[in-house]
């Protein structure tokens, strides 16, 4: 190259030409990179088990029932009175992520929520705990009557998939 | 170390073969003539030892590999089907599966025996940096073998673990989604598990290589830490060494076969045995043994994503540790202070190993913070403070009068 930067007539087209063959190769190693990670996302068939229906009746206050979407539990709750005014008692500011219990529910008396423990994915048993909600047994987080993180490592309360009721007593969940 | 070669051919074909590729010109050199310190004493054996681990698990791991589905509706009953039906499949599948904890059993050991000599030292950085790097594709190795029998402890071992890149922040879901290829553990995990199981072993193989040839550079260290000055300090690896390293290894093997034969599940987890249900968490989740210190550093802070850099912490202080020990001397034998401090790393260690196995409650979290606290204290305070306040005890000048001492063992005090 130098040689040529010398002697050549044109050094600069040669230092065009040079950067842009470059410039070709890392954009189509690029390219050709993405597919090779994409292939590891969700394919088309796990991504087409969308949502689900689920029919609340039969499920009698004080009982949880417990459905899979996506792979995972969804707790369904048919709260008690005591439960609900437990979790509307509580002084929100003093919650590590701070919700109202009526931003977690559709209907009062039903709570639905994705029964993944926020911390590292364990699935928490119900009606246990300090805070007669639900209790992670891996590593000791503690949910309340609303599924809000109340103590213990897990950082976020637990999740409310996206839900209509369909019926009075039917869900869509997804 | 690496002086002339001294292979001769010795006939018409290995002379013809010299010239073209001079493979058992390299293998003569490099374990047969290869010149080593004459003091090395049994803990210099794990090298050899963990070479042959390596070479178990590879050999039974693809013999297991023909008769296993990695599909979660086949998996589990694949995995019993080795253990009922095929011949020898029960004995081959113990070996791998106690041969995974005797890989890091010796593993330890190596490591524990660099830590006490030096052995990270100037010249050996690269050697020490190759060698972290095995033991982490181990940990990987380990972590998605044990996924593959799709018991109960495979799929919520994996599931914790996965969650572990959850606490990233921002991408950390989109991360664990493209792990996992779905929205939570399922069989596009298994499959990618079992493919990655089965190549990092190789990756392994050739880092191996790179960790031999780092040592054969500035050459083996030694329990006086002192450079090798001429031929007197060493004898050729083979017999002594070979003879050495295959008592060793016998010695280790009877410690192999009692597990393989009369305790093959003691080092597991009964849970293992139930097929995967991805509704029921079980009631304590615990890891392999050989992972319990880490374990107990995550759960020790109350933090998801704290918890999560300080695991990653506990190894990557590891990478650094050649810098953060100041002291001139590299073998512990004359570090009276260091002595000390050593025993108490290694005793920090296996009570982090024991907090790893208990529930994370009560009294056991305080003590998991305390030992969490004094392992990062050994790498970043104690061992870059001692090398500056530690008196040595005199070093010999040679490795020989380590040995036989100069005429009086004046020096040892």
């Amino acid at each position: 190259m130098s040689e040529v930067h010398q002697t050549g007539e044109d050094p600069n087209r040669r230092d065009f030409l040079y950067l842009a063959t470059g410039a070709f190769a890392a954009v189509g190693a690029a390219n050709i990179a993405w597919p090779l990670i994409d292939q590891m996302n969700p394919d088309a068939s796990v991504k087409a088990l969308a949502s689900i229906e689920v029919d609340l009746d039969g499920v009698e206050v004080g009982q949880s029932v417990t459905v899979t979407w996506r792979g995972k539990p969804v707790f369904v709750r048919h709260r008690t009175e005591a439960e609900i005014s437990e979790a509307r008692a509580v002084d929100i500011t003093t919650l590590r992520d701070p919700q109202t219990d009526m931003e977690r529910v559709v209907k009062d008396q039903w709570l639905i929520m994705v029964g993944i423990c926020t911390h590292l994915g364990c699935v928490p048993l119900g009606e246990a705990g300090d805070f007669d909600g639900w209790f992670c047994p891996c590593h000791g987080s503690h949910y309340d009557t609303s599924g809000r993180i109340r103590k213990g490592p897990a950082p976020l309360n637990l999740e409310i998939p996206e839900y209509d009721f369909v019926a009075d007593t039917r869900i869509k969940i997804g | 170390m690496s002086g002339e070669s001294t292979y001769t051919p010795a006939n018409g074909f290995t002379k013809w073969l010299d010239t073209r590729l001079p493979i058992l010109r390299l293998a003569n050199d490099s374990f047969v003539d290869y010149p080593t310190p004459k003091n090395l004493n049994y803990w210099w054996t794990f090298g050899g030892i963990l070479t042959f681990c390596l070479v178990t698990q590879i050999i039974t791991g693809v013999i297991l590999a023909m008769h296993y589905t990695p599909h979660v509706d086949f998996a589990f009953d694949s995995v019993e089907h080795i253990m009922r039906n095929v011949n020898y499949g029960w004995l081959i599948r113990y070996i791998h599966a106690n041969g995974a904890s005797m890989f890091f059993l010796a593993v330890y050991l190596h490591i524990f025996r660099g830590l006490y000599y030096g052995s990270y030292k100037a010249p050996r950085e690269v050697l020490w940096i190759l060698g972290v790097l095995i033991y982490l594709l181990m940990m990987a190795a380990a972590f998605m073998g044990y996924v593959l029998p799709w018991g109960q402890m495979s799929l919520w071992g994996a599931t914790v673990i996965t969650n572990l890149f959850g606490a990233i922040p921002v991408v950390g879901n989109d991360i664990a989604t493209w792990l996992w290829g779905g929205f939570s553990i399922g069989n596009p995990t298994l499959n990618r598990f079992f493919s990655l199981h089965y190549l990092i072993p190789f990756i392994i193989f050739g880092i191996v290589i790179l960790h031999i040839w780092a040592l054969h550079v500035p050459g083996n260290n030694n329990p006086s830490g002192l450079d090798v000055q001429d031929q007197k300090d060493t004898i050729p690896f083979h017999p002594y060494y070979t003879v050495k390293d295959g008592f060793a290894l016998s010695i280790f093997l009877i410690l192999f076969s009692y597990f393989v034969f009369f305790a093959p599940n003691v080092l597991g987890h009964a849970d293992n045995y139930i097929p995967a249900n991805p509704l029921v968490t079980p009631a304590h989740i615990v890891p392999e043994w050989y992972l319990l210190p880490f374990y107990a550093i995550l759960r020790a802070v109350p933090d998801k994503l704290g918890g999560v850099l300080l695991m990653f912490s506990a190894i990557f202080v590891m990478f650094l540790l050649p810098w953060l020990d100041t002291s001139k001397v590299r073998s512990g034998r004359y570090r009276p202070l260091f002595k000390q401090f050593f025993i108490l790393f290694v005793i920090d260690c296996l009570v982090l190993g024991y907090l790893g196995a208990q529930p994370a409650e009560g009294i056991y979290v305080i003590l998991a913070r305390l030992a969490t606290v004094y392992y990062f204290a050994h790498f970043l305070i104690i061992l870059p403070v001692l090398g500056l306040v530690e008196k040595p005890k005199n070093v010999p000048t040679s490795i020989s009068e380590s040995v036989l001492g100069k005429s009086a063992p004046q020096a040892a005090e």
